[in-house]
């Protein structure tokens, strides 16, 4: 089966195409170069000009696993308005803020979305994430491991361990858990909060083991680099949402010594104590950091106005904002001297100053960070707003008319704390293809995603080119999935399952025996058990493994 | 040469039968049966053992049938059906997506039996959360353990020996044994070290609540006028409300299922007195389940349509209104007219019910009066491979497959009855 994409106005980064009139042809699930006139095309679709771009990519959005069901169970208010009724293709669902897996991939794929990457996978809790991911159809999926706090590899770096048996311990998490990057939240601090400890500072020891956040931020993104794990540490910074905060942000960017480091919706982490509420924006201080630092990448975690509902593995941070909790109800987990997790649901509102003022400070980023590559779209939904907002978000990134306006009808005081008034910035549809989709591909190293060339998996968006942004966002008018067309003008036509990709970078593995007595010394599962199998993730023939390359990179 | 199979041994098999999700378990299976040979327990003993030598035949009316045969008389049973009900569910992943799928296509309601027991747990979640913990951090950080409303062991009969009995917990200051207290119900008898009797403060399991809630008043500073509470004196409340002030990690256990019809409020003191403790320590509950599949139906609900049990799909999608929608009201108020009733991991039978009955059960089960189609089903953990969640919620266990099965799982018989739905009557 061939088909054209005829006279499609192509937007594809990777290659460099910033609006050029081009076609495509798709053969058996990936692009192939023009066969040439004598070839028999036996599907044609004229675009007539329509904008293309790759399938986009969510590389942090949580998706899948405990804390997402936990939020279900407590928030089934969440949905009441949201049915989505079963048809002739489609299973029902429900949507919102922590809608079902099948609205989450049927409403991902209506926005033009073809993979999303769940980002904080407690490992005890791996193999619920991917019965769930294997659950949500139509887009590729993935997840970010969680350490940091365990107490293994706290006790690694107490006992001053050698960096290979940290490496190791690093790629064996990542084979068991089937992950394709490592995720770090409030390093040590869920830990500390366990021995009751209720703020953990970069360079406080942590109760029992006496070893500092920045060292663990050391420990694994040397680690991640040694092994040559494309993804760089996925970094979820010490004192969210504490003003002030902009300080232990800066400095975890020291941590790194150097190395590529992530940092994960850095809006929650730009805060500092100026003004009369002493809450103010540090994001001009933090995009200068990342304009300065090449080996720094972030992602923005947007709030949007509304109602939703924040989980987070970060039980200390989750356990301290209890009394923003909107409802009033709110829970924390202790997980399995590994991690945790806590569900506290928010209402943002604009006329709350520090909401106002987070919103702002989020759009200051986006238009602050200069390199389109090191910045990425995400409300880390559902915390900072569900996933469907990301139209919204767009057009604020690309019509300043529209983010003037927006901005008028926020609390008049965080107006005038925020130079986002200020900034005439406005993102091209080149940038905004960066942000997602040849930036998350690249910074994944997802090789044959994100872009356009030949060889990639047929993984495409159509969109018209409407002047107003959201709309032409909220509603493309096709989405191939691996070829096959799945989308069109908003409407599911075929329903596809996605692969899950993970990373499996080469091990001593005699770091398994110390795993095997240790679980069996001290944790309620055996090591045979842990680990996940291949067949669990492919069994019931819907899910496919796809092992991305690991290699040695300089920083 | 499967005439002649030799004796196979498996090594850290996972026990699907208790919530406690125990996958330590040695068990050797040969054509003579399955059989655990260490690391049981009461409960595994006798249901891995059960599960030996059983094959047998669908069922129409009580009289064998072809298995296409039944699938047919089922999916004309469900045809007809104008509000059916799934309810049991005692399954494992697999069989509550398959459950699920049928339940959509049908406009179905579906419960497990344990529905009272859930409820109980996912009413104080959704209407206040709580602070919680997994057996990992019970048995490494506990220093006072309180378990409410009776002995945890006759339904999770390796609970001390796990959690408890610890050697060598993680941390040296947790102590070799965590001070067990039990509240509202008696200590059982076997326990190695008998508490003392300042720990042991019966009362009626459905004071439970009264109980808790005045140790939450003492724990806060808060005056307790009354010189007794549910017969425990004033002093011995304020006695251990210090000595829960003063642990690191104290951990409040309860089975939903061992409380009364109100266990709610016992439940919701519970979680407001632990969030009281975390305003100056760490504290934690640790809700006991997972038998028959409970916790397991309800996770793969709540993220296959962001609701816990029950569930209707009457209008084509998920609601959930667990007082209108319990099996156990449906069935008493005539509001089905079909059951399909699905119990693989136990042979128990489906309640009494005057509408057609399709039932998914263990071979064994005794029925009161023959279901109007009979599907025996393999054990999943025994038969086939699968997964089933542990009590804490967090952890997903793999099952695995010990012996050549000949049984379709019920995974494999709702699809086939799904397949054939809309064909016609037989």
């Amino acid at each position: 089966m061939l088909i054209r994409l005829a006279r499609g106005t192509v937007y594809d980064p990777a290659r460099g195409l910033d609006g050029v009139r081009r076609d495509i042809y798709v053969r058996d699930g990936r692009i192939v170069a023009d066969p040439g006139p004598g070839a028999t095309i036996d599907r044609d679709i004229d675009l007539d000009g329509a904008v293309v771009m790759a399938g986009a990519i969510d590389l942090h959005t949580h998706i899948a696993g405990g804390k997402l069901n936990l939020a279900r169970a407590m928030l089934p208010e969440d949905h009441r308005h949201d049915p989505l009724a079963r048809t002739g293709r489609t299973r029902s669902g429900t949507g919102h803020a922590v809608p079902s897996t099948f609205a989450t991939g049927y409403r991902y794929a209506q926005m033009g979305y073809t993979a999303c990457f769940e980002p904080a996978i407690v490992p005890a809790n791996a193999r619920h994430a991917h019965l769930e991911m294997g659950d949500t159809p139509m887009v590729d999926k993935g997840g970010y491991a969680l350490l940091g706090s365990d107490d293994f590899l706290l006790g690694l770096l107490a006992e001053g361990a050698e960096q290979p048996v940290i490496n190791d311990y690093v790629a064996w998490t990542l084979a068991a858990t089937q992950c394709i990057g490592i995720k770090v939240v409030n390093p040590g601090g869920i830990s500390a909060f366990k021995f009751n400890a209720r703020r953990l500072d970069l360079d406080e020891a942590s109760p029992h083991y006496g070893v500092t956040p920045r060292r663990v931020i050391a420990a694994l993104t040397r680690a991640l680099e040694e092994l040559g794990v494309p993804h760089p540490l996925h970094v979820h910074t010490s004192n969210l949402g504490v003003p002030g905060n902009i300080a232990s942000t800066l400095a975890t960017m020291d941590a790194a010594e150097g190395r590529r480091i992530h940092l994960t919706h850095a809006q929650f982490h730009s805060y500092g104590t100026e003004g009369e509420r002493g809450f103010s924006s540090a994001a001009a201080r933090l995009a200068e950091a990342v304009n300065a630092h090449p080996n720094v990448s972030i992602d923005v975690g947007q709030i949007m106005f509304g109602q939703t509902v924040t989980a987070s593995a970060d039980t200390m941070r989750q356990y301290a904002n209890r009394r923003h909790a909107h409802p009033k109800k709110w829970l924390c987990m202790d997980i399995e001297c590994e991690a945790g997790c806590g569900v506290v649901p928010f209402r943002y509102r604009d006329r709350n100053f520090v909401n106002a003022l987070q919103w702002a400070i989020g759009l200051e980023l986006f238009l602050l960070v200069k390199d389109p590559w090191r910045v990425f779209l995400t409300t880390d939904h559902p915390n900072g707003a569900p996933f469907h907002t990301y139209p919204q978000l767009i057009r604020l990134l690309m019509d300043r008319g529209y983010r003037r306006r927006a901005l008028e009808a926020i609390h008049p005081d965080a107006q005038k704390a925020s130079v986002v008034g200020a900034l005439e910035r406005e993102y091209s549809l080149y940038e905004i293809a960066i942000l997602t989709r040849a930036g998350p591909a690249r910074i994944l190293g997802l090789t044959d995603r994100g872009h356009l060339g030949e060889g990639a998996r047929a993984d495409i968006t159509v969109y018209d080119d409407h002047p107003d942004r959201e709309r032409m966002f909220r509603t493309p008018r096709y989405v191939f999935k691996d070829g096959r067309l799945v989308v069109e003008n908003g409407e599911i036509v075929d329903v596809a399952w996605g692969a899950t990709h993970v990373v499996r970078p080469e091990y001593d593995r005699s770091i398994e025996r110390r795993l095997a007595a240790y679980f069996e010394r001290y944790r309620t599962v055996r090591l045979p058990n842990f680990a996940i199998a291949d067949d669990e993730i492919a069994a019931d023939g819907r899910g496919r493994l796809i092992v991305e390359p690991c290699g040695r990179r300089s920083a | 040469m499967s005439e002649a199979r030799p004796s196979q041994r498996h090594v850290n098999v996972v026990c699907p039968f208790c919530g406690l999700g125990c996958d330590d378990l040695e068990i050797a299976s040969d054509a003579r049966g399955v059989r655990v040979e260490a690391n049981g327990c009461p409960i595994s003993v006798s249901a891995f053992a059960r599960a030996a030598a059983e094959t047998a035949a669908p069922t129409i009316g009580g009289a064998p049938a072809a298995f296409a045969d039944a699938v047919a008389r089922a999916a004309d049973i469900l045809d007809r059906a104008r509000a059916p009900l799934l309810a049991g569910l005692g399954t494992d992943v697999a069989g509550m997506r398959a459950a699920l799928a049928l339940a959509e296509r049908l406009g179905a309601a579906l419960d497990h039996m344990n529905g009272a027991a859930l409820q109980r747990n996912a009413k104080v979640l959704r209407e206040t959360g709580w602070v919680t913990t997994t057996l990992s951090e019970v048995r490494n950080r506990a220093d006072v353990v309180v378990l409410l409303g009776g002995d945890v062991a006759a339904r999770f009969p390796r609970f001390y020996e796990r959690l408890i009995e610890r050697r060598d917990p993680l941390f040296p200051d947790t102590p070799a044994t965590p001070e067990l207290v039990f509240l509202g119900g008696a200590a059982p008898r076997d326990l190695p070290a008998s508490p003392s009797a300042a720990h042991v403060l019966p009362c009626a399991t459905d004071a439970l609540g009264e109980v808790l809630n005045a140790l939450r008043a003492l724990v806060g500073n808060r005056a307790l006028q009354a010189s007794a509470v549910a017969g425990i004196e004033r002093e011995a409340l304020r006695a251990l409300a210090e000595r829960l002030t003063g642990a690191r990690y104290a951990v409040f256990v309860w089975a939903a299922g061992l409380l009364d019809a109100h266990g709610d409020l016992a439940i919701d003191a519970a979680a407001q007195l632990v969030k009281e403790l975390n305003r100056t320590t760490r504290a934690a509950g640790l809700p006991l389940a997972g038998r028959n599949g409970d916790l397991t139906a309800n996770q793969v609900a709540l993220w296959q349509t962001g609701y816990p049990l029950p569930l209707r799909f009457a209008r084509g999608f998920p609601e959930h209104d667990p007082y209108r929608d319990s099996a156990e009201r449906l069935l008493a108020r005539g509001a089905a007219d079909a059951l399909v009733w699905i119990s693989a991991f136990e042979p128990l039978p489906p309640p009494a019910a005057d509408i057609p009955t399709v039932a998914l059960v263990r071979p064994g089960t005794q029925f009161a009066a023959p279901p109007a189609v009979g599907f025996p089903v393999a054990t999943p953990g025994v038969d086939h491979a699968g997964h089933v969640f542990r009590c804490d919620n967090v952890v997903a266990l793999p099952l695995r497959r010990l012996r050549a099965a000949e049984l379709p799982s019920v995974a494999e018989v709702l699809d086939a009855i799904a397949a054939r739905l809309g064909a016609g009557s037989c």
